[in-house]
């Protein structure tokens, strides 16, 4: 059975394979960052010499093995390093999202306990400051940019390079012990825990074992052939698995270099320049990408339009299938090669894709013309299906394999099993161990024997036998007439329009769907700009008529394929408005992954929904919002209901799956 | 501050504040018939964030201009680091230490955010025409230091993202902070601000000031600033000068001035005669 499953060769733990690592290949480079204008790399053999100077500061500093050390900051050499060491000293690294509200970090760190942190610079200690009388065993706070903090008390923060220096210093003293700590961990010690955002609820701690990080990483590395010759961008938030896996995981397994951009802002800069071979964005970084180049487009010459309408037409018949490795006659193969040339080549490199050899998307379904749109630039991006509870993966696409409404087949030593209501479980060595203090919700996901409820709906693609998911299993309902209701199969087509950013779609025990829209400030204020309309808010620009036109369009578009689908017919879009403010995660209506938390919306826009079934045509309402800096203000408006045309359906009983 | 001497004080905040560094005594700057500044004697503390403050056409750039050697006043004496400055020119001013940022925003409109503060370094550079023609040797060397310099200061005041990006398409509140980049590049012992925050919303005057702040704490830097909202200067400066007409009329800590009968007058408006 999986679960017994041993490690190969003692390397049974992160310390163990930065040793092997080090001693390996010790002169390959494992981290870049860039710094003053400049890519600066430590090697394996330097990274390794770091992580035992902070490990042996850490000692220095009381963390004994069981400790939780919380991690809070962007993507930074120092943040892995630290994930490794603490790990080392037989403690338990805790990534947290850098951008939480106090209060959601407070939850987190008083959950788990820990003792320790450490944290990016001046706004994260202020921050932990803050919260400091709610954490009853936080004793030490460790920074790395000293900046603005020479006059805090001292007593209990630490720079992080001093740190280091204590470490080294101490060497003598604490390195057996270091290595005594080091070679107790196994394949179930703790490698790390991640708290899942959740779309209900509190988050849950997901306790992840060396055996579940390292064996995903392993079977995963070997599914797409990857070699320590790879580059990776981190740049997704660490306390997100999928960058823990990708950083981490398969970084040391395969022993290939992590490279992190200078700041958040640097990101698209820092991408062209280390051109990735292997790559991950969810689905949202490819639309904005797309559509920037779609906004770029409209406003060059006429030329270069015609250059680049041609060649992606061209890209689109045949791309994909060159792709694929399928029959492509002589004159396409040329014409493509051309375009490669003139438009392909220089886009993708603009795009920071020129290297990429394998990327991914995840997450969220991807707009199929999007996902074409790369693909037919012969980037081979592909899905996979995952969850923090699966160390990821559950499904992969294989090379050639690929669609853009399946997310593939099973991952590597991954079992699946598709219930009687329509919701997948799995079963892997990278199922988790258990939730951190929450044995009820533990027993609730995984049952005696190993199988994991993911909370998703699908089935298995008859043709190919691809997965394919349809929406979250809870939100998937039932329309007053009996008849299936799958809100996000609705909102991901209406999300495919570039002017819609987000959707949240109605209808659950209702005779007729109705919808919220958020529109994308980018792609209709560019719109808005070309046609001379002006707006001074987001607001103003959501309740333009023209927009509500261009929207309505959409919508009806939507509703026309929609009816050509018998099963589904029924959830067309019978009226919609737009929101009057973007759904945000620092209001709760969205999760830092930013999914939409139902729910949330549901009770907060209550009268807007009562709206939308009671026939009126518009509605006044007043909104709390929170800033980032936590402050709350409130916005009002005034918004109008439209209704949408709906193709009429026959009234057919369909049986529900 | 009736006397002078090298003692120096500590701030509220813990900070140690050195002897004087810079002394103006008795300066009278006259356009004409007219009098800008009529007998004004001050003095900059090393490492302290000094204000001058006080209603439109008080005086305060003026006042900055003439310790930028910009004016040269009629009367009265400019004293730096112990001794008595003759009257020079702007650039011999920069020379010795001295470095601003302008009211209304002087960059190269046309030069990248990079450039633009590579200027800040001229100072430091000193290598030959043919040596920089040829960019071996001397020059070479010179500007890999000077950009090492230049990145650091980038970073400081985290312009990363635009480094690149030529200053006229910037918005305002980045070129004020591209601004201030040049002046620090410069690696000045005072800086002089005029109005850093003019013009700027809430949340940039936030930025702004921590960056001030930031930059006293981080080099030490004296810090001599103008600025027209009291609720930045009170929190700011460790001193504040106020200047109504042209004269002193306080001159003391932010609590000191805030309660000071002249000032509360010149700001709420009383009838001159």
């Amino acid at each position: 059975m999986a679960q017994s499953a041993q490690a190969a060769g003692g390397l049974a733990s992160f310390p163990a394979l930065l040793q092997r690592n080090a001693t390996q290949f010790g002169d390959k480079p494992a981290y870049r960052e860039k710094e003053y204008g400049i890519w600066q790399s430590w090697t394996w053999a330097q990274t390794e010499k770091e992580i035992e100077a902070l490990a042996l500061g850490l000692i220095n500093l009381g963390v004994n093995e069981g400790d939780f050390v919380a991690i809070i900051g962007r993507n930074r050499p120092y943040f892995y390093w630290s994930i490794v060491a603490a790990q080392s000293v037989g403690a338990i690294p805790v990534p947290l999202y850098q951008d939480a509200a106090a209060d959601e970090m407070a939850y987190v760190m008083e959950h788990c306990g820990a003792r320790f942190a450490i944290v990016q610079d001046q706004e994260q200690v202020d921050k932990v400051i803050e919260i400091q009388d709610q954490l009853h065993q936080f004793e030490h706070m460790i920074y790395i940019d000293p900046r603005g903090l020479r006059k805090y008390d001292h007593h209990q923060l630490h720079q992080f390079s001093h740190i280091q220096e204590q470490g080294r210093a101490a060497r003598e003293e604490f390195i057996t012990d270091l290595k005594e700590r080091r070679e107790k961990l196994d394949y179930d010690s703790i490698c790390v825990m991640l708290y899942t955002s959740g779309t209900t609820g509190k988050p849950k701690g997901v306790v992840l074992s060396n055996r579940n990080i390292i064996e995903a990483s392993k079977s995963s590395s070997e599914f797409d052939h990857l070699t320590r010759d790879e580059e990776v961008l981190a740049y997704l938030p660490m306390a997100w698995v999928g960058d823990f896996i990708f950083s981490i995981g398969q970084a040391y397994w395969c022993g290939f270099c992590v490279n992190c951009p200078e700041s958040a802002d640097t990101m698209q800069t820092d991408l062209r320049e280390i051109g990735p071979t292997y790559y991950f964005a969810p689905p949202r970084v490819f639309e904005t990408q797309l559509t920037n180049v779609m906004i770029r487009m409209e406003d060059a010459s006429r030329f270069k339009k015609w250059l680049f309408d041609t060649f992606m037409a061209h890209a689109r018949k045949v791309g994909p299938a060159i792709l694929d490795g399928k029959q492509v006659s002589g004159w396409d193969r040329l014409k493509y090669k051309l375009g490669n040339l003139f438009v392909y080549g220089p886009l993708k490199d603009t795009l920071g894709f020129g290297r990429v050899r394998v990327g991914y998307t995840a997450g969220e379904a991807i707009g199929p013309e999007i996902f074409d749109f790369y693909r037919s630039l012969g980037i081979n991006l592909k899905q996979l299906y995952g969850q923090t509870e699966a160390s990821v993966f559950i499904t992969l696409q294989p090379d050639g394999e690929v669609r853009s409404d399946t997310v593939g087949v099973p991952a590597p030593g991954v079992e699946i099993r598709i219930a009687d209501n329509g919701e997948v479980f799995y079963r892997s060595p990278g199922t988790f161990e258990y939730y951190y203090k929450n044995p009820e919700s533990t027993a609730d996901t995984k049952d005696a024997e190993g199988w994991v409820a993911t909370g998703d709906a699908g089935f298995f693609d008859e043709d190919n036998g691809h997965l394919r998911i349809i929406d979250r299993a809870k939100d998937v309902g039932k329309m007053a007439d009996g008849s299936l209701f799958a809100p996000k199969y609705v909102e991901n087509k209406l999300k495919f329009y570039p002017n819609i950013l987000e959707a949240v779609v109605f209808g659950n025990g209702r005779d007729a769907c109705t919808a919220f829209i958020n529109i994308d400030l980018a792609a209709v204020g560019n719109w808005a700009e070309r046609n001379n309309i002006g707006y001074a808010s987001y607001q103003e620009l959501a309740g333009h008529p023209k927009v509500l036109d261009t929207i309505q369009a959409h919508v009806e578009e939507v509703n026309r394929s929609l009816a050509e689908d018998p099963m589904l017919a029924h959830t067309q879009v019978h009226r919609f408005l737009v929101l009057h403010k973007e759904l945000d995660a620092d209001d709760g209506e969205m999760t830092r992954t930013r999914k939409v938390r139902r729910r949330i919306v549901e009770d907060k826009f209550s009268d807007l929904i009562t709206a939308l079934y009671d026939g009126s045509d518009e509605i006044f309402t007043k909104t709390e919002v929170t800033y980032e800096d936590g402050r709350k203000g409130s916005i009002s408006a005034t918004l109008q209901i439209r209704d949408a045309a709906v193709v009429p359906v026959q009234t057919q009983k369909v049986a529900a799956e | 501050m009736k006397d002078v001497n090298t003692e120096g004080y500590t701030t509220e905040d813990g900070r140690k504040i050195g002897g004087v560094v810079m002394e103006m005594k008795n300066i009278t700057l006259r356009f004409g018939g007219v009098a800008a500044i009529t007998d004004i004697s001050f003095d900059i503390r090393e490492g302290e964030i000094r204000a001058i403050i006080g209603p439109n056409g008080a005086g305060k750039s003026s006042m900055l201009n003439v310790i930028s050697g910009f004016y040269v006043p009629q009367e009265g004496e400019v004293w730096y680091k112990g001794s008595r400055r003759p009257p020079m020119k702007p650039f011999e001013v920069a020379r010795q230490g001295i470095a601003r940022t302008f009211q209304n925003i002087a960059l190269f409109e046309g030069m990248t955010v990079l450039d633009n503060v590579m200027t800040g370094r001229i100072r430091q550079m000193n290598a030959g025409l043919l040596s920089q023609a040829i960019w071996k040797g001397k020059a070479e060397k010179e500007e890999t230091e000077n950009r090492a310099a230049v990145e650091r200061v980038i970073d400081f005041l985290e312009i990363q993202h635009i480094r690149k990006t030529p200053v006229g398409r910037l918005p305002y509140g980045l070129k004020k902070r591209v601004e201030l980049a040049r002046a620090l590049a410069a690696e000045p012992s005072i800086l002089l601000l005029d109005e850093p925050m003019a013009g700027m919303n809430v949340e940039e005057k936030e930025d702004m000031s921590r960056f001030i702040l930031d930059v006293n704490d981080e080099f030490g830097t004296t810090i001599a600033l103008i600025e027209h909202d009291m609720g930045v200067v009170m929190d700011l400066s460790d001193r504040v000068v106020v200047m109504d007409y042209g004269k002193k009329i306080g001159d003391g800590s932010p609590d000191e001035v805030r309660n000071n009968q002249a000032v509360i007058d010149a700001y709420l408006g009383v009838a001159h005669d």
